[in-house]
């Protein structure tokens, strides 16, 4: 198939099939330079952004949330075009028709809509109820299917953050679609799976399929009637770069429009817009500045996406995220990096804008990567702390070479793979209720299999370890069909209509479940195997907390004793809940991530064996426990490298934290020495790193005087935040974790 | 063999070129009044390992040590316990890791010269430019460091040397231009670093209960030692 709009670029079977893929691969120019060759922000550029910085300033005062449009329901043609300066703009496209403001979007649960209108000052349109009050939402749904035990789970926070109020996310449509073959061809495309599903015998997967491909051709007829009424005909393929950004962009604010989604990510676009760039560079019709001008102002856009969320959803999650993820960099299968000229302009998006904790720019580390460009990033991370890194060469081999990360740590194959979100279980929490024999002394609930709690003198750590198991396996099935229930309602009553449009119909489903409080649970069972650990009980003869005495290994000191604990505890973790059959036959997999959650997640868990107080926060994701750590920041990340990727397919978050003083005198020495850490931490095949190069003294200066640090950019656990958006235990707890000094 | 360590440092970035596993011996000779790790003195504390099982360790952190890094011995004072730091870096080297030794050169026997025999790169402490400062600020006098470099100029070992600049103490230009004339002398000597005095130590003096000597002084500041290098071209 031929298309005028493709001219000058290499043929390919891309042009006969969705393979979006194939087109990069065939087109894209490799780029091993250093950045001198990047354009500083444009006048236009700098006008443009003071005006979004004094919108942000505004929102900041209102306490969050700048204004809602209360009497509209969030979908792809609801709202009238939106303008942050309708004569300047380069991309367009607002999700609501005004900037900041957020729409209500009930879908995933009626009262989740009506507490964040009300957590503002807002009352959710008495239209928006009515014209609800006879439809399921998601929420509905599950709380209908959910069994008294998946109540009580969820109740006692043994299993927390699950999707069943909210839209689930963790969904990337392959939104460059739209700007290589423009959505007529997509719809085509589509209606050609549907006659060709209409060939099998039709029972509940067909039948599924079936409604679900007639919702994605009408959507994707949405997008088209979305994008004209900003004046712009997507049916074709985009003409030039502006068009492949604008189509692109249109694609991604539908899905946001359509779906509030905890994260929802962009994908891989930059080495696919570098394609385009390329092309009109060649063409004589851009110049640097002006490709630099279009990210610019794609990226704004990108940093205007608000969705409304609820106190105690920013409880876990804050910060008020969105997880635009974008991959850059990485290595293509033939050995060619995927570093082009684009991959730096996303990069300096961060120096043109200023730091920015959205989009959530994540760079796929390779060996092979550039020098220039390790470098360009180490700089990038020590100016800014706005990136994140994660091992190319350990996912490459397993999801080739165009795919994206979702959310934080979730990869999956851009418009071929897709995955239902779980959230976590604590897994400390678990070891208190099977030595409480099934009694969770926080909430003061009965859960789980009912037996004597343990009436030792002493913990033995093979007993403790044989009670652990008979809970591990208890919690692993619920936990599996709990998700189940989740899952089955949210394709039933919110089901991803553009996002999937935007994937091949046959797509490869993951079902990512979680665990908190890994370090936790490690620490403690070595202080029950290497020192002593006496329970002490309260008046109704429950274990409500410990006094260990001696010496014990701790994770984070690249100590195996310990450490391996850690390691064998993810794996007993997916090997249970392997055992449980998924919804839609979903392919198990583990993170070890937990946002900010780790937080509520301590506050919520009795003292442990390790030491931690009663509702002392957790580490974050797979990080040891704060201050723990005796041998210094590559002891600390040789204990998290050990956790296997293999058993935790989606992800291993780790946040590094290091003055910057500790990483070198020079800036010169600093970057260097950040890319030997960086090569390092990945040649053990580790999976994941945030970088904060800043003191503890930065941090408490913007605690104690927020005004002054208004754009101050942090990573936590798989993304980065705004400080000053966090709450102030969330920021004290980042405050107190540690910090790499110089000695 | 086994020596005492005090610590160690997984990620040294400060301390020679390149990432470095440090290790901070136990035991030093001198008592210098400017000294930030007091807690290394006693011959006697820390713990007890083998040269082994220090290679063991450092090992497990070559990946991070590129093209430049390794490890580097430091204390306390290293030469204290030389056989056992030549040991380690013998054993090193077999395995292809760049050494490098962080010292006052203030002991200059045979077993320190087939210490460095071992070694990569010096990381020397010139602490002053006069005897008199040296024997009153260090209680050791010039002659041994000198004679340390000396032989360092001999063999030819890539040195760096450090001095940390102490306010009212040693932060004047004639010391800095005699530590440029040292330095102009030993054509071992490659780079030149100036060190602020800082005070981040004074917990470890008050947790041990003895008096900080120089604890009175106020830090230095970033940009007089800025001024200062700028001499030594």
């Amino acid at each position: 198939m031929e298309h005028m709009n493709w001219n000058g670029f290499k043929t390919g079977i891309w042009q006969d099939e969705i393979n979006v893929r194939d087109f990069i691969q065939q087109n894209y120019k490799e780029y091993t330079g250093d950045a001198a060759f990047l354009a500083d922000a444009t006048p236009r550029t700098k006008k443009l952004m003071s005006k979004l910085q004094t919108l942000f300033a505004v929102e900041r005062q209102f306490g969050g949330v700048l204004d809602i449009d209360t009497t509209t329901v969030s979908s792809l043609k609801n709202y009238a075009p939106g303008y942050l300066d309708k004569e300047n703009e380069l991309i367009v496209g607002l999700q609501t028709n005004r900037p900041l403001k957020r729409g209500v979007n009930p879908f995933g649960g009626m009262r989740m809509a009506k507490q964040a209108c009300e957590a503002y000052g807002y009352e959710l349109s008495e239209k928006v109820q009515t014209e609800f009050r006879y439809r399921t939402t998601h929420n509905d749904g599950v709380f209908r299917a959910y069994t008294d035990e998946m109540r009580a789970a969820r109740k006692c926070h043994v299993i927390t953050g699950l999707p069943d109020a909210y839209g689930r996310g963790r969904i990337i449509g392959d939104y460059r679609r739209v700007a290589l073959y423009g959505v007529d061809r997509l719809i085509a495309e589509k209606k050609k799976d549907k006659a060709k599903l209409a060939l099998n015998n039709f029972n509940t997967d067909e039948v599924r399929l079936d409604e679900e491909l007639f919702q994605q051709i009408t959507f994707l007829g949405y997008l088209k009637e979305m994008a004209a009424m900003y004046g712009y005909d997507i049916s074709a393929p985009a003409a030039n770069a502006r068009e492949a950004i604008q189509w692109t962009y249109f694609a991604y604010l539908g899905a946001i429009k359509e779906q509030n989604g905890a994260a929802m990510s962009l994908g891989r676009v930059s080495t696919f817009f570098d394609i385009y760039l390329e092309r009109d560079i060649a063409n004589g019709t851009l110049t640097e500045e002006g490709a630099q001008e279009l990210m610019d102002d794609f990226v704004m856009k990108l940093r205007m996406a608000r969705h409304l969320r609820t106190p105690e959803y920013n409880e876990l999650f804050g910060g008020d995220p969105m997880w635009i993820t974008e991959a850059v960099g990485g290595v293509g299968e033939d050995g060619r990096t995927l570093v082009t000229k684009n991959s730096f302009r996303m990069l300096n998006t961060l120096y043109t804008l200023g730091s920015s904790p959205e989009p959530n720019l994540t760079v796929l580390w390779s060996q092979q990567l550039p020098e220039n460009f390790k470098r360009f990033c180490a700089k990038v991370s020590a100016d800014t702390d706005s990136i994140q890194y994660e091992n190319d060469d350990l996912m490459r081999p397993i999801y080739g070479d165009d795919y994206a990360i979702a959310c934080c740590v979730s990869a999956m194959k851009v418009g071929k793979q897709m995955q239902f979100f779980g959230a976590r279980c604590n897994l400390p929490k678990l070891l208190l209720i099977a030595i409480n024999g099934g009694y969770d002394t926080s909430s003061k609930m009965h859960i789980g299999p009912q037996m004597p709690v343990m009436d030792v003198e002493k913990l033995d750590y093979d007993e403790v370890m044989a009670r652990y198991e008979i809970y591990l396996a208890w919690l692993s099935r619920l936990y599996v069909n709990t998700m189940n229930v989740i899952h089955y309602m949210h394709d039933k009553y919110a089901y991803e209509k553009t996002q999937m449009a935007l994937h091949d119909t046959d797509v490869h489903r993951f079902m990512a479940f979680g665990v908190a409080g890994l370090s936790v649970v490690a620490d403690s069972l070595s202080a029950i195997r290497y020192a002593s650990v006496k329970p002490v009980k309260d008046e109704s003869g429950f274990i409500v907390d410990f006094v260990t005495d001696g010496t014990f290994p701790k994770y984070g000191n690249d100590d195996d004793r310990v450490d391996l604990i850690a390691k064998d505890m993810a794996h007993r973790v997916i090997t249970e809940l392997r055992k449980t059959p998924t919804y839609r036959g979903a392919e198990h997999t583990l993170s070890v991530l937990t946002i900010t959650s780790n937080v509520m997640y301590g506050k919520n868990t009795a003292a442990t064996p390790d030491g931690r107080k009663n509702g002392e926060p957790f580490a974050p994701g797979a990080n040891p426990m704060h201050n723990r750590e005796e041998n210094g920041a590559l002891a600390s990340l040789n204990s998290v490298a050990k956790i296997s990727y293999d058993d935790c397919r989606d992800g291993i978050s780790n946040t590094f934290s290091i003055t910057p003083d500790a990483l070198g005198k020079t800036e010169d020495e600093r970057i260097g020495n950040l890319v030997a850490i960086l090569d390092g931490y990945f040649a053990q095949m580790a999976h994941h790193i945030n970088v904060n190069v800043l003191s503890r003294e930065t941090l408490m200066k913007a605690y104690e005087n927020p005004e002054a640090y208004p754009n101050l950019t942090i990573r936590v656990s798989g993304y980065a935040v705004n400080f000053n958006k966090l709450s102030r235990e969330q920021q004290r707890e980042v405050i107190s974790r540690t910090f790499h000094e110089s000695m | 063999m086994t020596g005492r360590v005090h610590s160690f440092q997984s990620l040294g970035t400060v301390d020679g070129p390149g990432v470095r596993f440090v290790v901070f011996f136990q035991g030093c000779n001198l008592r210098c009044k400017c000294c930030h790790n007091p807690d290394t003195w006693s011959p006697s504390g820390g713990n007890a390992y083998s040269a082994q099982e220090i290679v063991s360790r450092v090992k497990r952190f070559r990946s991070y040590f590129g093209r430049e890094g390794g490890i580097t011995l430091s204390g306390g004072e290293p030469l204290l316990q030389a056989e056992f730091a030549r040991e380690i870096f013998t054993l090193c080297h077999a395995e292809g890791i760049h050494t490098c030794l962080d010292t006052s050169g203030s002991i200059l026997n045979d077993a320190v010269r087939a210490l460095l025999a071992e070694t990569d790169r010096v990381l020397l402490d010139i602490k002053y430019t006069s005897d008199e400062a040296y024997r009153e600020n260090v209680r050791c006098p010039m002659e041994t460091p000198m004679a340390f470099l000396d032989h360092l100029d001999a063999q030819k070992i890539p040195t760096t040397i450090r001095q940390v600049i102490i306010p009212t103490v040693n932060d004047d230009e004639e010391n800095i231009l005699a530590l440029r004339d040292i330095v102009r002398l030993h054509s071992c000597v490659d780079k030149v670093e100036l060190l602020p005095f800082r005070k981040i130590c004074t917990t470890k003096y008050e947790n041990m209960g003895i008096p900080f000597p120089f604890g009175h002084l106020p830090e230095a500041k970033r940009e007089d030692v800025e001024r200062l290098k700028a001499l030594l071209n």
